[in-house]
């Protein structure tokens, strides 16, 4: 048997209590349809007793041809509210708080089982309780300093280097080497290896367009380093090698874009 | 208050002290004051430290309701975030105060570029200095960017329901290499003229459409003046244009994803 929490036993009893009228009303243990609250849906069997339960006409006729037409609806919606067709169900069988009606002296009335909820859905509407501490002070002291900290660390940059300023532009005068921004050297590097279409168009276009996929192609919902090896090694893989080429565009890369030795050669590189 | 005295005896501390009681009572108190500090705010007469005035400083502030009243407790650690994300942003946001002051020296064509980065380093008072902030800054948050992507997928933070939060910053991680690489062309050296040179060639080789492509982007078959002009525009008004389109949407969605994603 499921759970059912106190509350809801208490609603349908006393459901049970104002159904019943006449009748002696039994506190037997109530099913966990009448408790998902869904069976309420009541409606009058014979018109005659339309005008005793106070159900628009319109609403009758509906409901009857819905029952007509039986349970060759079939509920779409599947798992939780596998009880969910429309059909037709004799007054006693109805559902348990039907009973009481039944052998009562008013009207015989119809129950219409619309789902079943299993509990786990109404019983977990509350949130579990977060841990939470206030923006302000917390979070906002730590930007502030944040702040400052990237202020101060990029004035003292600014005030004992200053950024390069070559010769003015001249399209018939070309530096040798003739490298790219440092974010791009990746590439530039790749152009010694593969045909330029391949390094400046097809491996960035693959890299950008597998960048934008990671979160579909990788399926696995942990995020515990230790259960996801994997995704770490290759990523990480891929960051080294990047970096790697990035300095070696950096630091071994001299006239002619050849290679030379930092140490002995000199650095031919600008930001 | 207004009857404290500063118990001294001499006529200083009162003239002092009614001062401060205008301040407080006719100023701070005042209808204009209170107009401009929303409740919650720590310029506020009587403002205290409850639980109230914390909710209210977020809430009632335009810049810090970017925030939740709260967040989760292991969020404000530093180890998690690195701070990463918001040091990109203040960033973004030191680079456009220094970009506006750039722009009221330079002009974006091939005859004075050149003379007006010279002349805001050597004429200007803090010309080299806002010049190197905003360069400095802009290597920096190229770098602090992808710094934020690997911590990011180091935490496994792109994982339901945060997918579509990875795909906006890898938009943001281009639009943010766009903004660096049109940046680089305009103080028209040639160190400027021929990375950019090396750069684009490469697009030049895109199947089918890549001349055209090229063409479009530089103006003309070589980099030029035509091309000095359009990267000018695409950096000062394009590119941050559709960043900031993006970072909203980039915030926006940290929120409704349930805040930072972990702890681990
Ligand atoms: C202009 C560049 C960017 C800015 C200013 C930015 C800003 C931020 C900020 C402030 C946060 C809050 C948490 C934190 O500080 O780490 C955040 C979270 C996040 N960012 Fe970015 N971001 C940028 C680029 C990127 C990139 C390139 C990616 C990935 C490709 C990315 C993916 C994410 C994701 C998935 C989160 C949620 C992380 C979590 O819940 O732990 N962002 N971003």
């Amino acid at each position: 048997m499921v759970d059912i929490p106190e509350h809801l036993l208490k609603r349908s009893k006393d459901a049970k209590g104002k159904a019943g009228g006449a009748a002696d009303a039994p506190a037997d243990a109530p099913e966990p349809e009448e408790a998902a609250g869904a069976a309420e849906a009541s409606e009058a069997d014979a018109p005659a007793a339309a005008e005793s339960s106070g159900i628009p006409a319109h609403l009758l006729a509906r409901s009857k041809a819905a029952r007509s037409k039986g349970g060759d609806e079939g509920d779409d919606a599947g798992g939780a509210t596998k009880a969910a067709t429309a059909t037709k169900t004799p007054p006693a069988k109805a559902a348990p708080a039907a009973k009481p009606a039944a052998a009562g002296a008013g009207p015989a009335r119809t129950q219409r089982l619309l789902a079943v909820v299993k509990a786990g859905s109404i019983q977990t509407t509350k949130k579990d309780p977060v841990d939470k501490v206030n923006v302000w002070p917390h979070l906002l002291v730590e930007e502030f300093v944040a702040l400052l900290l990237v202020t101060a660390f990029l004035m003292v940059f600014s005030v004992l280097l200053s950024a390069p300023l070559q010769d003015q532009a001249n399209p018939n005068l070309t530096p040798n080497p003739s490298k790219a921004p440092w974010y791009f050297l990746g590439l530039q590097e790749l152009l010694t290896m593969f045909h330029p279409m391949v390094a400046g168009v097809t491996i960035p276009g693959i890299g950008i367009f597998a960048l934008l996929a990671v979160p579909y192609i990788d399926r696995n919902p942990a995020t515990k380093p230790s259960e996801r090896k994997f995704a770490i090694a290759i990523f990480t893989f891929f960051l080294i090698y990047w970096s790697v080429l990035v300095m070696f565009g950096v630091f071994f890369r001299g006239p002619g874009f050849n290679f030379v030795w930092p140490w002995a050669d000199g650095i031919f590189f600008d930001f | 208050m207004a009857t404290k005295t500063n118990g001294n005896g001499n006529g200083k501390g009162k003239i002092a002290e009614s001062v401060s009681n205008v301040m407080t009572e006719k100023v701070h108190g005042g209808q204009v004051w209170s107009s401009i500090f929303r409740p919650g705010s720590v310029f506020r007469k009587g403002y205290s430290d409850s639980p109230r005035n914390r909710a209210y400083t977020v809430m009632n502030s335009v810049l810090y309701h970017l925030h939740p009243v709260k967040v989760k407790r292991h969020a404000v650690k530093v180890s998690y975030t690195l701070c990463l994300g918001g040091v990109s942003f203040f960033l973004f946001i030191l680079l456009t105060v220094t970009g506006i002051f750039l722009m009221f020296v330079y002009r974006p064509t091939a005859a004075n570029a050149y003379q007006d980065i010279q002349a805001l380093q050597t004429q200007v008072a803090f010309g080299l200095l806002v010049r190197n902030l905003h360069r400095w800054g802009a290597h920096l948050m190229t770098f602090t960017v992808f710094l934020h992507m690997a911590r990011v997928f180091y935490h496994g933070a792109y994982k339901p329901p945060r997918e579509f939060n990875w795909v906006v910053g890898v938009i943001l991680l281009v639009l943010t290499l766009m903004l660096a690489f049109t940046g680089y062309l305009l103080p028209w050296d040639q160190l400027a003229l021929w990375a950019v040179t090396v750069g684009t060639n490469m697009i030049g080789f895109t199947p089918v459409f890549g001349d055209q492509v090229r063409f479009i982007l530089l103006g003309s078959n070589e980099i030029g003046p035509n091309t000095l002009l359009r990267w000018y525009t695409l950096h000062v008004l394009m590119f941050p244009f559709i960043l900031v389109i993006f970072l909203a949407i980039h915030f926006w969605r940290v929120r409704k994803d349930g805040g930072i994603s972990g702890p681990l």
